[in-house]
């Protein structure tokens, strides 16, 4: 019988080699003439351990890893195949602490298929999800998705079920589903992981959206930044559209459904979601003022869902296991699970799914242990580059939206950014403006001047010029972004900016490099 | 690496010709072009504005807007190095200093034999593994100073 190796192609998996990993495997297999099929899957998300690769025995698997190019002989010698001792041998990944701690409902298959195999995915659960919601009526859709609880990943964590229901309601002759797949935030990889592990969930989720709201077409914007990611998603597309689950007739049902993909071109702003419209429309990737609704007046002014990828990748969980069943995860009104990206300086990074109601200390203490650098942590910022920088004294706040919002912080895609004790705030703080001014769409004065008058003024903090007034000053200014910018991007820049001088002050204070050397 | 083909009308046209029939086409042509030829020729601008029926200004306005899209060839080979904050985290600002006084460029710019770009980029999604960095296709991460310099070396003249 044909044994099967497991190697990943996930970006970060091939960043830390698992293409030369798989091409010394294939030449060992051959030259040693071995029965072995190599199948390329996503990751696991243990990005420490990875290339970390995995073989089927009795149906479970055993891991290996992290694995380089000359570990290949050896792991073979000691009957790899076979799940033979090796000092690389890392056991069953499910009992790997890291991924036993975690409860993956969006993530489940993540790294165990082969990411564009319609009946891999089907052997593992995919597509039972559809097959319900083909069985019942839009109205009843939307009930589930409301009744799990499910807000949405992208950031503003606004109640999926909800906004499904305006573009269901909305009469119009064409409606479109929209994906958001432009992960720009900083220490953000869960969606790009998603597309290259398990990208037919996503059409599957999206699948199902359309059937709830009656669309008939769907778009994916990937950022360009994701050259890996958008293959992987149209191979999918072609797959499922091969499988019959997408095209003029979805699975036989006589609903029309098809999906393309589409490249962003470097553009921040374009992950807000009246920005990405305009962008798939063509044009500059300018916000628009809301309302209208893109619900309401979306793509081409059509009513329309844009979610982001997650939260539509979970759907078709929900749909085959029920939203209650969903819904009991999580704390408050955090229903479900949360994916975290644990990133920067951390010795475990990577991807955890667990129920919301985590603490920041759980999550760096249990599963990042500790720094990469061995140093103590000192900052970790939250949320990407719009979110907050919290000290230590504030490591004990659960992952949870309003427990966040009640420090002043924000948990937006879910991406962690540890810094050890090197780190400088004042320069994190500099960095939000200059971010803000580089990536502003233009459109607001308060954003578009007011990032730039930031970094001018934040370069006189740092160089000691007056930093009690220009302190004010930054002050003053943060208080007018966050409260006259049309969208996020001004109106949230000052959350980085404000967190570093409140729980960092001594970093605005200390002495400038120049004089000191004077 | 793209960009094989120097610029012709003729092509372009083709290009433009074959991306036109989807719904809000600018950006794949855009997109289609530069594969092609490395870069978007100025002289794509009314080209393009033809075919979709736009005015040159809202062509024109859409490729100044975009990070991506450049208005001259760039080097044979580009690095994109991530400049958010994971990869700060890592060290990646010393890093970057390192690339961009080895190559004696700075961002953006091209080395004067033609060789290599430099283009700064805010986030690769390989925040767990900075720094990171994308050199033409090629993911790259855990760098170091010694591995960065072997990864430009090994490509191919
Ligand atoms: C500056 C800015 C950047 C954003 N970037 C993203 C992004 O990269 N991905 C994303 O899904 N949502 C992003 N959003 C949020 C979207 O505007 C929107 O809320 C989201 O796509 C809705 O989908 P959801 O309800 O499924 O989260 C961003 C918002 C702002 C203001
Ligand atoms: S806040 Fe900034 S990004 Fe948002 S609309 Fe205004 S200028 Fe554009
Ligand atoms: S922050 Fe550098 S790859 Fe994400």
């Amino acid at each position: 019988m044909t044994s099967v190796l497991y190697i990943p192609t996930d970006a970060a998996a091939l960043a830390v080699g698992a293409d030369e990993v798989a091409a010394a495997f294939q030449a060992e297999i051959s030259r040693r003439g071995l029965d072995v099929q190599i199948v390329r899957t996503g990751s696991r998300g243990l990005f420490w351990l990875e290339p970390m690769i995995e073989i089927n025995q009795d149906g479970g698997r055993i891991a290996y890893g992290p694995v380089e190019p000359d570990d290949v002989a050896g792991l073979l010698d000691a009957g790899l195949m076979l799940g033979g001792d090796h000092r690389l041998r890392l056991g069953p990944p499910d009992e790997i602490p890291y991924l036993k701690a975690q409860t993956r409902l969006t993530f489940a298959r993540c790294g165990l298929v082969d990411p564009i195999s319609v009946a891999d995915y089907r052997a593992h659960g995919g597509y039972v999800g559809l097959d319900r919601a083909l069985a019942m009526d839009a109205t009843a859709i939307v009930d589930e998705v409301k009744l799990s609880g499910l807000r949405g990943r992208g950031g503003a964590g606004f109640p999926t079920g909800i906004k499904w229901n305006t573009v269901r309601l909305a009469v119009d002759n064409q409606k479109y589903i929209v994906c958001n797949a432009d992960e720009g935030d900083s220490g953000t990889f869960a969606d790009r992981m998603l597309m290259e592990g398990d990208p037919l969930s996503l059409v599957e989720g999206m699948t199902i959206a359309a059937l709830a709201v009656g669309a008939t077409k769907g778009f994916i914007y990937i950022r360009s930044e994701y050259p890996h990611a958008f293959a992987a998603m149209n191979r999918a597309i072609l797959a499922a559209t091969e499988a019959g689950y997408l095209g003029p007739s979805v699975a036989g049902s006589g609903h029309a459904f098809t999906i393309e993909a589409r490249l962003g071109a470097g553009a921040y702003i374009c992950g807000e979601e009246t920005s990405l419209l305009e962008s798939l429309e063509g044009r500059r990737g300018l916000v628009r003022a809301k309302p209208p609704l893109p619900a309401l007046k979306g793509l081409f002014g059509k009513p329309t869902v844009v979610n982001n990828v997650m939260s539509l990748a979970t759907v078709p969980w929900i749909m085959a296991n029920g939203a209650q069943a969903y819904a009991d995860f999580g704390m408050g009104r955090s229903r479900g699970t949360l994916p975290i990206q644990l990133a920067g300086n951390i010795k475990q990074g990577g991807l955890i799914e667990t129920a919301f109601g985590l603490t920041l200390r759980q999550v760096l203490d249990q599963f990042g242990g500790g720094t990469a650098t061995g140093r103590p942590i000192r900052a970790v910022q939250v949320g990407g580059p719009l979110g907050a920088y919290f000290p230590d004294r504030l490591f004990d706040t659960p992952m949870d939206y309003e427990a966040f919002a009640a420090v002043k912080g924000l948990i937006g895609h879910g991406g962690i950014v540890v810094f050890d004790d090197t780190v400088d705030l004042a320069h994190q703080a500099r960095f939000a403006f200059e971010f803000c001014a580089q990536e502003s769409c233009g459109k607001c004065t308060p954003c578009r001047i007011g990032a730039t008058r930031g970094v001018e003024t934040m370069d006189k903090v740092l160089s000691g010029v007056e930093r009690a007034k220009n302190l004010e000053l930054i002050d003053d200014l943060c208080q007018l972004m966050t409260e006259a910018s049309l969208c996020a991007m001004g109106g949230l820049t000052p959350v980085p900016v404000l967190s570093a001088i409140t729980h960092f002050p001594d970093d605005f204070n200390r002495a400038p490099l120049l004089a000191a050397a004077e | 690496m793209s960009g094989i083909e120097t610029w012709s009308a003729a092509r372009a046209s083709e290009i433009i010709a074959g991306q036109q029939h989807l719904d809000g086409a600018t950006l794949p042509i855009l997109h289609a072009l530069q594969h092609a030829f490395g870069y978007v020729d100025p002289q794509a601008v009314h080209l393009i504005a033809d075919a979709l029926n736009l005015s040159k200004a809202e062509v024109f306005g859409t490729i100044s807007f975009y990070h991506d899209f450049r208005s001259k060839p760039a080097g044979r080979h580009v690095l994109k190095l991530c400049r958010a904050e994971a990869c700060q985290a890592m060290g990646a600002v010393a890093l970057h200093q390192h690339c961009r006084t080895r190559h004696g460029i700075d961002w953006h710019d091209t080395t004067p034999d033609g060789e290599l770009t430099l283009e700064p980029v805010f986030c690769l999604g390989l925040c767990a593994t900075a720094p990171a960095a994308l050199l033409d296709d090629k993911p790259l991460a855990r760098l170091t100073t010694g591995k960065i310099d072997a990864q430009i070396e090994g490509l191919s003249r």
